[in-house]
């Protein structure tokens, strides 16, 4: 099984505060999972190169990434994104101290 | 004449007629939702609805005075899965951590149903942040089913779905990662379409797994899902994976057709009834000329662990940006830290964590080789079966899900369990591939079964032409 110091190293990773029940429950279930996993160890390579396996699901022209450009967006738009802020100082988010 | 039963085609000419209006169409609809018991909406936007509908029959009366027609879905009234954004509407994804969320804009496929007139009934239940696959996991509580009250609708579009099934919505947009579209169309006995990646935008919907994401539509037969597809298909410069696609009938029919009928779909796991009722479904598609052909998809059997790999990989980087800083729940902490820690697990609910730290875990280092890679692998695998299988038929019949519609409470402590509904939805969407449910028949409690269709990349009109047929031989 899982043990219970490798559930808070990747909940730590995923900044997820688990209470003790979530991470016992956690230990059960990830390690019941995992080890369905396993059957993937018998599956085939596929002949084609991992690197080259397609991202774009198989289909061609999915990939067409677009500029990196500031568009402009009406002001009342703005707004709606301004008002959904948790904390802000005027038209800023602002967040805690990182240390 | 109960106008709540009728398809949107039938709509269409009665209001064309002038036997009702779109405002008698959404009263009769509202009336339904104030009745029911299924808890299939998280919001009802009644005032709006009825705003919706009087604008349209405006635009109606005044297309008509000067001999014009209007378009189809013009005052039709319907129901979104509460995952794709309303400009104005909360948007909770029946989260914890977006319960008071509220939608700064439109998601293309709203956008589209609102330039053609649709009328907006609700925002419709669904399994928290569209993850689960019986509709259980809402903040907002378990929808029902409406065959049996006792059951789980399927999920995760279980609201969208139990309103179309249950005369709650004339139509409803549902989105599908593994299966959230058509395995509840078929524990509810609606048709159910989760058309090619890119077909439609996804501009505006709450991202899930983005390289499975599609939103599709719900409805009561083939021709009106047909008509909800091409009103929101198409290339959209906001969704870098939409394609240019123009939907186009197609003249062909069963005679002469090639349906493949892979074997992996009927082994141990399937209950005999349902194998029954696909069996005997996929024969009469074989007396109206079809030809049957039985083929192999071998890594069928590894899809489902694929699908829990890489999907999970996908939300806990997608999640990532629910952090109780730019928008939805923030919790107070010490330093900023203690603020992600704290919004993340209040906001989350189980199975959102469990998929979050499955995706974390196959992604960290030490990992991610023996998993996200060899996910990478086993999906190129499942790619290269459906490839082969076209290379040989036009289409795939095979059931939707192994079982009906089970009790509420059944499998919500077993996510293993739990997971295994998604078992034949998976596949194809490992593909980027096109999957309907249609109605095929009951079991003897009177629970419906789906018939899943497949088809190769952007060929849902085909799927949609031999679906038609279908559905008048199973009627």
């Amino acid at each position: 099984m899982i043990s219970k110091e490798e559930v808070e190293k990747i909940a730590k990773l995923a900044r997820l505060e688990l209470t003790e029940q979530e991470i016992e429950k956690m230990q059960r279930d990830l390690s019941e999972i995992l080890d369905y996993f396993d059957l993937l160890k018998k599956a085939p390579k596929p002949k084609s190169n991992y690197s080259n396996i397609p991202r774009n699901n198989g289909i061609a022209d999915l990939n067409g990434a677009r500029k990196d450009e500031v568009l402009q967006r009406d002001d009342a738009q703005v707004q709606k994104l301004i008002a959904g802020f948790p904390d802000k100082k005027d038209d800023y988010i602002k967040v805690k101290t990182i240390l | 004449m109960d106008l709540t039963t009728l398809t949107i085609k039938q709509s269409h000419e009665g209001l064309k007629n002038g036997d009702f209006t779109s405002v008698d169409l959404t009263k009769a609809y509202l009336e339904n939702i104030k009745k029911s018991d299924l808890n299939a909406f998280i919001t009802v936007t009644e005032e709006l609805a009825l705003e919706q509908a009087r604008v349209a029959d405006e635009r109606i009366a005044l297309r008509l005075r000067s001999g014009q027609t209007f378009g189809l879905l013009c005052g039709i009234p319907c129901a979104i899965k509460d995952n794709i954004l309303i400009e104005g509407l909360n948007c909770t994804a029946s989260s914890r951590i977006l319960e008071n969320y509220v939608a700064p804009y439109d998601a293309t496929v709203i956008k589209k149903l609102k330039e053609q007139g649709v009328v907006f009934l609700g925002k419709a239940n669904l399994d928290d942040s569209a993850m689960g696959a019986s509709g259980e996991t809402s903040i907002f509580g378990a929808t029902k089913n409406p065959h049996d009250r006792t059951r789980v609708p399927g999920g995760t579009s279980s609201g969208s779905v139990t309103a179309v099934a249950a005369g709650e919505a004339a139509f409803a947009l549902g989105s599908d990662t593994g299966g959230s579209i058509r395995q509840p169309s078929s524990f509810c006995g609606v048709v159910g379409f989760s058309p090619t990646y890119g077909a439609v935008s996804r501009y505006g919907l709450i991202a899930h797994a983005s390289s499975l994401d599609q939103i599709g539509p719900i409805t009561k037969n083939i021709e009106d899902c047909e008509i909800v597809f091409e009103a929101i298909s198409g290339k959209d410069k906001m969704d870098a994976t939409s394609t240019d696609y123009k939907f186009e009938e197609l003249g062909i029919s069963l005679k002469g057709l090639k349906i493949g009928v892979p074997k992996e779909y009927f082994a141990a796991g399937i209950e005999e009834e349902v194998k029954k009722i696909i069996k005997s479904t996929i024969k009469k598609a074989e007396d109206a000329g079809a030809e049957i052909i039985e083929i192999s998809l071998p890594s069928t059997e590894y899809a489902l662990a694929c699908y829990y790999i890489i999907g999970p990989s996908e939300i806990s980087a997608n999640l990532a940006r629910l952090d109780g800083i730019k928008y939805g729940l923030s919790e107070n902490g010490k330093d900023l830290l203690d603020v992600y820690l704290k919004s993340k697990g209040h906001g989350f609910g189980p199975e959102i964590k469990r998929r979050i730290m499955l995706g974390t875990y196959s992604l960290s280092s030490g990992y991610y080789d023996a998993y996200y890679k060899k996910a990478q692998e086993v999906r190129q695998l499942v790619r290269q079966d459906f490839e082969k299988a076209f290379s040989k038929v036009d289409l795939l019949f095979c059931p939707v899900s192994p079982f009906p519609a089970f009790k509420l409470g059944e499998k919500l402590d077993d996510p293993l369990l739990m997971y295994l509904a998604d078992i034949y939805t998976i596949p194809l969407k490992l593909a980027g591939l096109p999957g309907l449910s249609m109605p095929a028949g009951k079991t003897e409690d009177g629970l419906p079964v789906g018939l899943q269709i497949i088809g190769n990349h952007f060929e849902e009109n085909k799927i949609l032409a031999v679906a038609e047929e279908m559905e008048k031989l199973l009627t």
